[in-house]
C-alpha cells in the first residue's frame, strides 16, 4: 500500500475518527447533564468525510486502494449518497431520540459507523472485504434497530432482523466460497478473468448456484422478495429514524454491492443473472405493492412500498450489462440500466427519508403511526401534509418530482430493451402503488381531524431535514440535468468491461 | 412579448396560486372572513389575467399564415433532448381561450358558493388551470406528459374535498385518478418508445419522422397506448365509468371544468398526437375508433335517458357528445391519404373540434345551471321537480338555450359541430354515420322528455320540496327564487357564445380549418 493511497481513504478514516470522537465525548463531563450538541459533532464529521472525498473525485481514473478497496466514481456516488442520507437521518433523529432514550451519544456514533460500513461496502472489490463490510453494516444495523431497549417492538425488530440477516449472510458466504473454489481467487477482477479464460459453459454449473446464493445476501440487504419478510416487522418496530436509514441508505448499499459483484465478477454470466433479476424484480414489486395495499400502519405501508420500489430499481440493475438499443442514437448512452439504478436510488433516498421524517415528526408529537391517525392533517399542520403529499406522489412516480425521474429512466431502459411484458407488469404496478399512497393523502386531506387535535410541533432539526428532502424531491423533477450528468459520469467501475 | 405570451398564459395561474397561499390575513391583520373574501375576489380578478392574454392570443394568431405560432423552444434537459417547446396552432388557440374563460367563470361562481376551505379551493383551481393550459400549448411530449399529470392532482382533490358526502366523493376521486393514471403510464411508455425510435420528444419532429414506420406491431402498440390514455379522458365507451361518478361528486365549478375542458384534453391528445404521429396506424384502426365513437353516442344517450339524477344525466350526455368527436376523428383517420376525401375529412375534423368547443360551452352552462337549482333545492332528483317554468321563468329561459344547444338545434352553437361531423363522416363511413344519427334523436328525447318535461313543465307542487334556500341570504324559504345577479353574470357570457357561434360560427371555424386542412392535405400529398 502506497502512502498516497491514504488520500483515497480519507472519507473512511474521517468517519472512523468522528465516531470514536462522539463515543469519547459522550463519556467525558458530568453524567446527568445531557450533551445535546453531540449530534452536531456527528454532522460535522459527516461533512468532513464528504470533503474527504475530494481527492477521489478529482482523480480521473479509478484507483485500487490497498488491494481490497477501490476508489472509482461508482463507489464515490454511493458514498456521497450514504453520507448525505445518514446526515439527514441524524437531523430527523435529534428530537425523536431526545424524548426516548438517555443513551443518545452511542446512537449518533453508531449512525456514523453504519455510514463507515456503507462507504467500505460500496468500495469493496474483494469477496472477503465485501463479506466483512456487509456483516459490519448488518451488525451495526441490528443494534440500531433494537436501540430502544425498553420498547418491546424495537427488540422484536432487532431480533427478526438479526435472525434473517444471519441466515442470509451464511448463504451468501457459501456462494462466495463456491466462487473461490471455482476460480481460486476472491478478487472480483480475478474471478472475472478466471470465468473468461475457461471455456464457455465450463464453470456455469458452479456459477449459477453461486449467483443464486449471493442473491440471498444482496436480496436481504435490498429487501427483495423472497428475502423481505424481516422488513415490515423491523421497519415497524425500529426507531423511525433507523427505519428511514434501513429503507434508504442501507438498501442503496445493497444495490451497489450487487451491481459491482455481478457486473465486475460475473459479467460473463450476464444472461443468467439478468434473467434472475428480472424475475425477482417482477415478483418483488407485485408482492410489495399488493401487500402494501392492505396496510393500516404507515410504517408498515412504507416498508412494503420500499420493497416494491426495490423491484423497480432491480429492472435497472438487470439491464445494467448493456441493452440492445433499438437505435444507435445518443439516447443509448444516457438511458442505461446503470443510470437508471443510480438516478432512481438518489431520488428515492431523499423522497423516502423525507416521508419518514414526516412520520417521525407525527409520531414524536402524537405517538401514533396508524394511517387513520393522519386524518385532517391538512388542517392541523398544512406544511407537514403538503410535504408528505409531495413525497408520496414522488414515490408514486408522478411528475414533477424526483420519483418520476427515476421511473422515467427505469422504464426508458426497459423500453429500449423492448421488454414489453416486464413493462406492462411494472406499469400496472405503479398504478396499484398510487392507490395506497393516495390512501394516506385521502386521510390527510379529506377527513376531518379528531376533536381537539392541534397543530403538530416540529423541532428545528426536523424542519431542516424536511426542507432539504422536500426541496431536493421537487428540484430533481424540475431540473434533473445535474443529477443525470453526475450519474452518467459515475457509471465507471474499476475492472468493469 | 410575442414569444413569451404562451409562457405568461401558462404560468400566470401558478403565480396566482402561490399568491393565494400567502398569509394575507396575518399581514393585513384582517379576520378570517374578510381574508377569505379577499382571496376569493383576488383569485377571480387574477384569473382575468390569463383570460385577457388568451384573447390577445386569439386576435394575435395569424390565421392566414397558419401553422404553429408564438413558439418558444429552449432546452430543458439537453442531455435527453427534452425541450421547453410551446406553440399554438388553429386547434389550440380556441381551446386555450375556452380554458381561461371557463376558469374565470368557475371562480366567479365558486367565490359565491364555496363556503369551506376557500384558500385551498382557489389554490387548486389555479393549479388546475395551469395544467390544462400547459397541455394545450406543449409541443414536447415530456412537457405534455408533465402538464397532463399536473392537471390530474388538483381535480382529484377538488372532487374529494368539496364533493357532496352522499355522492361518495372519495371513491369518485380515487377512481378518477386511477383511471387516468393507468392511461397515462402506458402513454409514458409510448412516449419513450417514440424517443428511442426517433431520438426526439418533439411532437412536430416526431410527426415528420413517423416513428415505427414499417414495424406495424410496435406502431400499433404505441398507437393504442396513446389512444387508450386519451380515450379514458374523453371518455369513450368502455372507459367511461369514472365519469358519471366524478362529475356527480365534483362541486359545480369542478364539474364545469371537468366536462368543459378536461374531457377536451383527451380529444385534443388524439388530434395532436395520435393523428399526426401515427396516421398510417390510425387509418388501419380507424373503423374501431369510429365504432367506439358511435357506441359512445348511442350508449351515452340511452343511459342518459335512464337517469333520474339531473347531474348524472348531464354527465352521461357528455359521453354521448364526445362520441361525436371520436366519430369525426375516426372518419377523418379512415380517409388519411385519400386525395378525393381531403375535403370531407377536413370537414369531419372541423366538426369534431367545433363539437369540442361547443360542448365545453354548453355542458359548462348546463353544469352551472344544475348548480343553480341544487344550491336552492339541495336535491337533483328529477321526480322532485316539475312546474318550475312558472316559478323560475328566467332560469327556464337560460336552461332552454343551453339544453337546445346541447341537442343541436339549428341557430345555436351545438348544431354546427354535429352537422359537420355527420356531413364529413357520411362521405367516408356512411353506415356508421347513419347509425350515429340515431344519437341525435335520443339526445332530443332525453333533453325534452327528461329534463324539460320533468323539471319545468307540469304543475308545480309545493309539497315536494318545502324548503328552498335563498341563494343571496342563505335563509330557508317556501318558494324558490329566480336566478340571482351573480348567476346571471356567470351564465350570460355562455349563452351569448351559444347564440353568437350558432348564428355565425366562422370566427372559430376558420381557426380549426387552417389547422386541419393543411394536416389532411399533407397526408394526401404524400
Amino acid at each position: 500500500m502506497k502512502p498516497t493511497d491514504f488520500a483515497y481513504l480519507l472519507p473512511e478514516l474521517i468517519l472512523l475518527l468522528a465516531a470514536v470522537l462522539v463515543f469519547l465525548l459522550d463519556l467525558v463531563g458530568p453524567k446527568d447533564k445531557p450533551k445535546e450538541w453531540l449530534p452536531y459533532v456527528a454532522l460535522a464529521g459527516l461533512g468532513a468525510a464528504a470533503l474527504g472525498m475530494i481527492p477521489g473525485l478529482r482523480s480521473s481514473t479509478p484507483h485500487m486502494v490497498a488491494t481490497m478497496l477501490v476508489s472509482d466514481p461508482f463507489a464515490l456516488f454511493f458514498m456521497l449518497l450514504a453520507i448525505i442520507g445518514v446526515a439527514i437521518v441524524i437531523l430527523t433523529a435529534i428530537p425523536f431520540m431526545r424524548s426516548r432514550t438517555p443513551f443518545r451519544g452511542e446512537f449518533y456514533a453508531l449512525l456514523l459507523i453504519v455510514g463507515l460500513a456503507i462507504t467500505l461496502a460500496v468500495s469493496a472489490a474483494n469477496l472477503i472485504m465485501i463479506y466483512l463490510s456487509m456483516e459490519f453494516l448488518s451488525i451495526t444495523s441490528y443494534i440500531l434497530a433494537g436501540f430502544l431497549r425498553q420498547d418491546r417492538k424495537s427488540g422484536e425488530a432487532a431480533m427478526k432482523y438479526f435472525l434473517y440477516g444471519a441466515t442470509a449472510s451464511a448463504a451468501m458466504l457459501y456462494g462466495m466460497s463456491l466462487l473461490y473454489g471455482a476460480t481460486g481467487t476472491t478478487d472480483l477482477a480475478g474471478i472475472a478473468a478466471a470465468f473468461e479464460t475457461k471455456a464457455q459453459g465450463e464453470l456455469i454449473w458452479l456459477g449459477v448456484p453461486a449467483v443464486i446464493l449471493l442473491m440471498v445476501g444482496f436480496g436481504f440487504k435490498a429487501s427483495l422478495v423472497p428475502f423481505h419478510q424481516w422488513a415490515p416487522d423491523t421497519y415497524e418496530g425500529a426507531p423511525t429514524p433507523v427505519t428511514a436509514f434501513l429503507s434508504t441508505a442501507s438498501k442503496a448499499a445493497g444495490f451497489a454491492i450487487l451491481m459491482r459483484v455481478f457486473l465486475v465478477a460475473m459479467g460473463s454470466m450476464a444472461a443468467q443473472w439478468s434473467a434472475l433479476l428480472i424475475a425477482i424484480s417482477l415478483v418483488t414489486m407485485t408482492i410489495g405493492n399488493l401487500t402494501a395495499l392492505r396496510q393500516t400502519n404507515i410504517k408498515r405501508m412504507l416498508a412494503y412500498s420500499s420493497i416494491a420500489q426495490a423491484g423497480y430499481i432491480l429492472i435497472g440493475a438487470a439491464l445494467a450489462e448493456g441493452g440492445n438499443g433499438a437505435s444507435g442514437s445518443s439516447a443509448t448512452t444516457v438511458f442505461t440500466g446503470m443510470n437508471g439504478v443510480m438516478i432512481y436510488l438518489f431520488a428515492y433516498v431523499f423522497t423516502n427519508i423525507g416521508a419518514f421524517a414526516v412520520v417521525t415528526a407525527f409520531e414524536q408529537a402524537t405517538g401514533r403511526t396508524e394511517i387513520r391517525d393522519y386524518a385532517g392533517l391538512i388542517r392541523r399542520s398544512p406544511w407537514l401534509a403538503g410535504l408528505l403529499f409531495v413525497f408520496l406522489i414522488s414515490l408514486a412516480g408522478i411528475p414533477p418530482t424526483g420519483g418520476f425521474l427515476g421511473k422515467f429512466f427505469i422504464f426508458g431502459t426497459a423500453v429500449q430493451s423492448q421488454l414489453w411484458v416486464v413493462l406492462a407488469i411494472a406499469a400496472v404496478n405503479s398504478v396499484i402503488a398510487a392507490a395506497y399512497y393516495l390512501n394516506v393523502v385521502r386521510y390527510m386531506f379529506f377527513f376531518p381531524a379528531e376533536e381537539g387535535a392541534g397543530p403538530i410541533a416540529v423541532a428545528w432539526p426536523l424542519r431542516t431535514a424536511l426542507l432539504v428532502t422536500g426541496t431536493l424531491t421537487l428540484l430533481l423533477g424540475l431540473d434533473p440535468t445535474p443529477l443525470i450528468a453526475w450519474a452518467t459520469r459515475s457509471a465507471q467501475l474499476l475492472a468493469w468491461k | 412579448m410575442n414569444s413569451s405570451l404562451l409562457t405568461l398564459i401558462v404560468f400566470a395561474p401558478l403565480l396566482g396560486s402561490v399568491l393565494v397561499l400567502l398569509p394575507w390575513g396575518k399581514w393585513l391583520n384582517w379576520e378570517t372572513a374578510r381574508e377569505e373574501r379577499l382571496i376569493k375576489n383576488g383569485t377571480t380578478l387574477f384569473s382575468l389575467l390569463p383570460l385577457i392574454m388568451s384573447i390577445m392570443l386569439w386576435f394575435g394568431y395569424n390565421k392566414a399564415a397558419g401553422g404553429f405560432q408564438f413558439q418558444v423552444d429552449v432546452p430543458w434537459v439537453p442531455v435527453l433532448n427534452i425541450n421547453y417547446h410551446v406553440g399554438v396552432d388553429g386547434l389550440s388557440v380556441p381551446l386555450v381561450f375556452l380554458t381561461t374563460f371557463l376558469t374565470s367563470l368557475g371562480l366567479w361562481y365558486s367565490a359565491r358558493t364555496i363556503k369551506t376551505r376557500v384558500r385551498e379551493f382557489c389554490f387548486l383551481f389555479l393549479l388546475l388551470e395551469m395544467g390544462m393550459l400547459g397541455v394545450f400549448v406543449s409541443l414536447d411530449l415530456i412537457l405534455f406528459y408533465v402538464f397532463w399529470e399536473v392537471g390530474l392532482v388538483p381535480m382529484y382533490f377538488m372532487i374529494g374535498i368539496w364533493g357532496q358526502p352522499k355522492d361518495r366523493p372519495q371513491y369518485s376521486a380515487i377512481k378518477f385518478f386511477l383511471y387516468t393514471l393507468t392511461g397515462s403510464v402506458f402513454m409514458l411508455l409510448a412516449i419513450l418508445g417514440i424517443y428511442f425510435w426517433t431520438g426526439t420528444f418533439d411532437i412536430i419532429e416526431a410527426a415528420q419522422l413517423q416513428p415505427f414506420a414499417g414495424n406495424f406491431l410496435l406502431s400499433s402498440l404505441a398507437f393504442w397506448a396513446f389512444f387508450i390514455a386519451f380515450a379514458i379522458k374523453v371518455p369513450s365507451w368502455p372507459f367511461h365509468t369514472w365519469l358519471p361518478d366524478a362529475h356527480t361528486a365534483a362541486p359545480t365549478a369542478g364539474s364545469v371544468i371537468l366536462a368543459g375542458v378536461m374531457l377536451k384534453l383527451g380529444a385534443y391528445g388524439i388530434l395532436r398526437i395520435c393523428l399526426p404521429i401515427f396516421p398510417g396506424t390510425f387509418k388501419a384502426y380507424a373503423l374501431v375508433v369510429v365504432a367506439l365513437g358511435v357506441i359512445s353516442i348511442i350508449y351515452g344517450a340511452l343511459v342518459s335517458l335512464a337517469q333520474w339524477d339531473l347531474k348524472r344525466l348531464i354527465a352521461y350526455s357528455s359521453v354521448s357528445h364526445m362520441g361525436y368527436v371520436l366519430l369525426g376523428v375516426g372518419a377523418a383517420a379512415f380517409a388519411v391519404g385519400t386525395k378525393s376525401l381531403v375535403d370531407a375529412s377536413t370537414m369531419a375534423l372541423n366538426g369534431a373540434a367545433l363539437q369540442m368547443f361547443n360542448h365545453g360551452i354548453s355542458t359548462g352552462a348546463l353544469f352551472f345551471l344544475v348548480g343553480v337549482i341544487y344550491e336552492r333545492a339541495h336535491v337533483r332528483d328529477l321526480k322532485m321537480f316539475g312546474g318550475l317554468s312558472n316559478k323560475l321563468p328566467y332560469y327556464y329561459g337560460l336552461f332552454m338555450v343551453a339544453a337546445f344547444t346541447s341537442l343541436g338545434l339549428p341557430g345555436l352553437a351545438g348544431f354546427w359541430g354535429e352537422l359537420f361531423v355527420f356531413r364529413g363522416a357520411f362521405n367516408i363511413v356512411q353506415i356508421w354515420a347513419a347509425i350515429g344519427i340515431i344519437g341525435v334523436i335520443l339526445t332530443a328525447a332525453y333533453i325534452l322528455w327528461k329534463i324539460v318535461q320533468f323539471t319545468f313543465l307540469g304543475q308545480y307542487d309545493p309539497n315536494r320540496i318545502s324548503h328552498w334556500t335563498n341563494i343571496d341570504t342563505g335563509a330557508e324559504e317556501h318558494e324558490p327564487r329566480d336566478v340571482s345577479f351573480f348567476e346571471k353574470v356567470t351564465l350570460w357570457p355562455l349563452v351569448a357564445f351559444m347564440v353568437l357561434f350558432g348564428i355565425y360560427p366562422t370566427p372559430i371555424l376558420s381557426f380549426f380549418n387552417t389547422a386541419f386542412f393543411s394536416l389532411m392535405s399533407g397526408f394526401a400529398g404524400k
